[in-house]
């Protein structure tokens, strides 16, 4: 077998020289958005997984601005509104964003700057992909990255509707929506990815998920000795773990961190509708819009109708209030 | 630093105090979280706001801005008044049992010999008592109530934990948690690093701050010691470089001073430069001076210096005030007395306070020339920007050549960090456009200045005709040619001096250190600390092994560290008396029975004897200073002194306004304000998402960070009705500015003499160039004063005014 790139295991793992092949290949795929029945893999990739240690963190924003260099993004200028999130939301050109919090806790009576990087879970048991009406367009590969195809993507939005995160933005001029991909075009050829790279404190932590727990278990021991009794390990069993997990102080409060949910579950309209009971779900959805997108998706896949922008535009509108209250 | 970014690894707890290492250095932050990670290390973090660094902390406590003198004279008389004191390093390592002068005193804040009309102190008393041969008095049981730590004791008393709490803010139980921390690393094994930046520099007392902290790491045992210092966080990835290489208009390259024009020679130069131990058998390195000079004369003129002509010192410029500093160069231009100004890798129009008198001496100038890769706002200092600079361009006639230069990725040579690592780098990109390196604008501007001094003369030509050139491409000296030449060379063969049949080093040969050095003529280097940095081994900077096989972050492999590829300044100190590791976990060096040997190189002589020569090298004493003797203009001890706007009077006398020596011209006193009119007291600091005033010309750093804020505690929020992101208008006597407001839970308003302080924070990015949003700096409000020993002004403690503004006009 030709030499292909190896699997990265560390944040700082560097490619070899030489070009390599990639290393994350369309057999590794182990589901597909609207895909009934996938080959079945050939090998079982290791799992990966990016530990964010918010008490490592330092709030300094290395890691949007590595990402929007690598993801060659271009978000605006925004105003300030009094805050220190910038831009103030994840959009289509932001993938990560640092929230932050000022919370005083009534235990100790000490103010903290809870500080916490935003950004795709990549869920075990992804809510985006079960949603996803168009083909191929979110698949979930072995290693357990969760990533958008942009081809194949028809900007409906639904995704928006099936994280319990609130995470991906659909992007009104390419009609596409988007998210962190943990830079699976890096992983692919050897590297960690950029943000856990560009992380000057070592709050983002990259490796195989066991190592990440591993890591996680020693952080939370030195949490513990500084007082923090609750800190913990953030991997929501509620959508099967996730290899985007957090160490936490205060683990038994994740919502005080800018809304993290305390308990993510897939909401039970996308959990209803997969498989061949697609359509159903589509119908409670709206069946107007679902035979729109159907049509979309066979006549033209990488292009939507008026109609469909409108329709997504409202799902787009309406998980997003949804995403704040939760 | 004493130590270096690599060493914070090794300590136990971490003081970020004068400073917000976090938001400011964050890839040197990675060793603080890898102190706390794999050592167990605590921080503290003590700061007018809950910022970036706190968030990370074990222990926040809040301080009044410019009160941290009195915060670390209180830590002092802690840790005396508890014993917690490192006896054995005290008692050896530092001046505390010499005796001091009968007429050295204080009282009302001020120290004896204190002249109001000039300003300044008689000196004089402040000193040791002296034997007949010239020898320092003491008292090692420290009994004699004239020895230097009674006097420290006496000096600290009045720094009760209400005194602090009363005059700083902090509440006292929070600052009695610190004192208490930081005393528990008095024990052998136990070891505090200090980490700072201009959160204490720019204050007009920023160099006693510095002393209170130094003094405090002495009494502690943690100054020599992996894991301990007084580590300077600097500004700039290469300031550390500037200061090196003497680029202060008092400096020479490698520490030494410029002459002023009472040593017009040589000779009466060296006269007061002898350094003669005070203590016997003490290094007393600074004996050498004579070497270091005669070999950068030699750098600078070449065959033109010689022993007959005092190696060309009459060249060299004189002062006739202590230092041509930017804010007494900027007073001379707003009274037009300069008619052309060179601004080189430099933005002072944001980056000096009273940004109105900035605009008024840029405006009397007939020439300014720009040096910069980027479009500065000094640069275009005549353009009109509505608000943001508010200026009638057809008033001014100020002609202005913009000289477009290349950035740190685009050249190759090295930039020295804060740990005095030279780190040689090797250009990334290509330069854009007609931009040049700053090596050939200055060799093509003084090429075509010494041809007119050769054709047309003029008054004192020898010092340009004279200049050594000798490069490859004059018009473009090398990198690496002008690192050899700042390393040095032997001009001829030399002998060593105790086996005269031994050839130390040939005739033409790079120098492989500053202990070869001549004052004989036969050697020459730019800059003698760099010794050792480029030798007939190659270029030291360029290495990079990061191999460290003591496991105490030496890496002695990695690039160069001045003075001789030191990493800890001061590290004979991390042993005790008899040469042993104080904590044999984290031994650095030790005394082998023959010589010092380990995992840094000794600053010490490798076979001076444990108990005979003390470990502070640069001093004539080989102690450490508690009493700093004549050297500080405004005191042998730190005092507390108000900043020069302040919202309480001096506790200790109602009538002194500011550092009682520093000095301020007659027209910025008439600026200055009181808090009847601006009662909140404003600082100034850095985000992490921006350099300075560089990264706002960068769109991802402009996207981060886009538009200028302030920022204010709910309470002054709602005293003034002011809401959150709403816009508000700042104000004092020297200016205004409009920002957005982050109102926060993160500053609170102080409790000092009894009445409440409000804290206004400017953050100092934005300017009227660049992709971010058109705003303002600190700089259009702080005062124009420094500190009385450098003056780096103070833009850490100034007093404002704030109120809601309208919206701004869309246009």
């Amino acid at each position: 077998m030709s030499e292909r790139a190896p699997e990265p295991v560390t944040a700082a793992a560097n490619p070899p020289i030489q070009p390599l092949p990639s290393n994350l290949l369309a057999s590794d795929v182990i589901r597909a958005s609207a895909t009934a029945e996938l080959p079945a893999p050939e090998r079982q990739l290791t799992q990966v997984a990016k530990l964010i240690d918010v008490s490592k963190c330092i709030g300094c924003k290395a890691c949007q601005s590595a990402c929007i260099e690598w993801n060659d993004t271009h978000p605006d200028v925004e105003e300030n509104v009094g805050v220190y999130e910038n831009p103030h939301d994840l959009t289509p050109d932001m993938f990560t964003l640092m929230r932050f919090t000022e919370y005083e806790n009534p235990k100790t009576n000490e103010l903290e700057w809870l500080i916490r990087k935003d950004g795709c879970m990549h869920c075990a048991d992804p809510g985006c992909l079960k949603a996803c009406p168009a083909p191929g367009a979110i698949v979930q590969y072995s290693n357990g990255i969760v990533d958008f195809i942009s081809d194949n993507c028809i900007g409906c939005g639904y995704c928006v509707t099936g994280c319990p995160f609130n995470i991906p933005r659909v992007s009104k001029t390419a009609h596409v929506s988007k998210k962190c991909t943990l830079c699976s075009d890096r992983v692919a050829v050897g590297q960690g990815p950029a943000c856990a790279k560009a992380c000057p404190t070592k709050a983002i932590s990259f490796g195989t998920k066991e190592s990440m727990i591993e890591l996680a278990e020693e952080r939370v021991e030195d949490l513990k000795s500084r007082g923090y009794d609750n800190a913990g390990l953030y991997d929501p069993q509620g959508v099967g773990g996730t290899h985007v997990m957090y160490v936490l102080h205060h683990a038994d409060q994740p919502s005080l961190y800018a809304g993290l949910p305390d308990d993510p579950q897939i909401s039970p309209v996308v959990r209803g509708w997969k498989g061949p009971a697609k359509t159903v779900g589509l119908a409670v959805a709206g069946l107007a819009a679902a035979g729109a997108l159907l049509h979309g998706l066979f006549a033209r896949a990488n292009e939507v109708t008026p109609h469909d922008d409108e329709e997504a535009e409202n799902l787009v509108d309406g998980a997003g209030h949804r995403g704040r209250e939760a | 630093m004493t130590n270096a970014w690599t060493d914070i690894k090794n300590t136990d707890l971490v003081i970020v105090m004068g400073g917000n290492a976090a938001e400011a250095h964050p890839c040197g932050f990675k060793w603080v979280t890898e102190a706390k990670h794999h050592r167990g290390a605590r921080l503290i973090v003590v700061d007018p706001r809950f910022n970036r660094t706190a968030s990370v902390a074990d222990v926040y406590a809040p301080i009044r801005p410019g009160s941290d003198i009195a915060f670390l004279m209180g830590v002092i008389r802690y840790c005396i008044e508890n014993d917690k004191v490192q006896w054995e390093y005290v008692k050896n390592y530092t001046n505390a049992s010499y005796l001091v002068r009968d007429d050295f005193g204080w009282a009302d804040g001020l120290f004896n010999g204190y002249d109001e009309e000039k300003r300044d102190y008689d000196r004089t008393a402040w000193e040791y008592q002296l034997n007949e041969d010239g020898t320092v008095k003491a008292d090692p049981t420290l009994a004699d109530p004239r020895c230097v730590w009674n006097l420290l004791k006496e000096h600290v008393a009045a720094y009760t934990p209400d005194f602090v709490e009363n005059l700083c803010g902090t509440p006292k139980e929070r600052y009695l948690k610190i004192c208490e921390m930081i005393a528990a690393t008095s024990a052998r094994d136990k070891v505090m690093t200090s980490l700072y930046a201009l959160g204490w520099t720019q204050h007009s007392k920023g160099a006693q701050n510095i002393r209170g902290m130094a003094m405090l790491q002495l009494i502690l045992g943690n100054v020599g010691l992996p894991g301990g210092g007084v580590n300077a966080l600097r500004g700039h990835s290469n300031i550390q470089g500037l200061t090196d290489i003497g680029l202060l208009s008092n400096s020479l390259p490698g520490y030494m001073n410029l002459a002023t024009e009472k040593e017009p020679d040589y000779a009466t130069y060296m006269s007061t430069r002898g350094n003669k131990p005070l203590v016997p058998g003490q290094t007393s390195y600074w004996q050498n001076t004579p070497k270091f000079m005669v070999s950068f004369l030699k750098a600078m003129w070449g065959s033109a210096a010689t022993k007959e002509n005092d190696w060309g010192f009459e060249w060299l410029p004189k002062l006739d005030v202590p230092y041509y500093d930017i804010l007494r160069m900027f007073d001379m231009m707003s009274r037009g007395e300069v008619n052309l100004y060179f601004c080189q890798g430099f933005n002072p129009l944001l980056s000096f306070p009273n940004r109105a008198k900035l605009t008024e001496g840029l405006s009397k100038l007939k020439l300014l020339v720009t040096i910069d890769p980027l479009k500065t706002e000094t640069a275009h200092f005549w353009e009109n920007h509505g608000i943001y600079n508010d200026v009638d361009s057809s008033k001014i006639m100020t002609e202005v050549l913009q000289l477009p230069a290349t950035c740190f990725a685009e050249d190759e040579g090295a930039t020295v960090n804060s740990g005095r690592w030279l780190q040689w780098h090797w250009p990334g990109a290509t330069p854009p456009g007609e931009a040049k390196h700053d090596t050939w604008i200055m060799a093509n501007i003084f090429l075509r200045v010494r041809e007119l001094y050769r054709k047309e003369g003029g008054v004192c030509p020898e010092p340009i005709l004279n200049l050594a050139w000798d490069y490859k491409d004059p018009t473009e000296p090398e990198p690496a040619e002008l690192a050899q030449e700042m390393n040095g060379r032997a001009l001829q063969t030399l002998y060593d001096p105790t086996d005269p049949t031994k050839v130390l080093v040939e005739a033409g040969k790079l120098l492989p250190n500053f202990a070869v050095m001549r004052d004989d003529g036969s050697t020459m280097s730019g800059c003698w600390i760099y010794a050792g940095s480029w030798t007939e081994d190659g270029n030291m900077m360029a290495r990079r092994d990061n191999s460290d096989p003591g496991d105490i972050g030496t890496f002695l492999n990695w690039t160069f560290a001045w003075p001789a590829n030191r990493r800890i300044l001061y590290n004979r100190a991390s042993c005790d008396l008899s040469g042993k590791p104080w904590d044999e976990s984290r031994k650095l060096i030790e005394w082998n029975g023959e010589k010092w040997a380990g995992f840094d190189v000794p600053d010490i002589a490798v076979t001076a004897k444990p108990e005979t020569v003390m470990p502070f090298i640069m001093t004539p004493e080989g102690t450490g200073r508690l009493f700093a003797r004549r050297l500080m203009r405004d005191g042998p001890f730190p005092t507390h002194m108000e900043p020069f706007e302040s919202p309480v009077e001096n506790p200790f006398n109602a009538k002194l306004r500011g550092n009682p020596v520093a000095r301020i011209f007659p027209e910025d006193v008439e600026q200055l304000g009181t808090s009847a009119d601006y009662p909140c007291v404003a600082t100034s600091y850095r985000l992490t998402e921006h350099f300075h005033y560089w990264t706002k010309h960068n769109r991802v750093n402009a996207v981060l960070q886009p538009e200028f804020f302030v920022e204010i505690s709910e309470e002054l929020a709602a005293e003034r009705g002011i809401v959150k992101g709403g816009r508000v208008r700042v104000w004092n006597k020297r200016g205004e500015v409009w920002a957005k407001a982050v109102v926060t839970k993160r500053i609170r308003p102080l409790i000092c003499g009894g009445k409440p302080v409000h804290v206004v924070g400017i953050p100092l990015h934005w300017g009227f160039m660049g992709a971010a949003r058109k705003g303002f700096g600190p700089n259009s409000l702080t005062p124009f004063v420094g500190d009385a020993n450098i003056d780096t002004p103070e833009f850490k403690a100034f007093l404002v005014n704030i109120e809601p503004a309208a919206e701004e006009a869309s246009s």
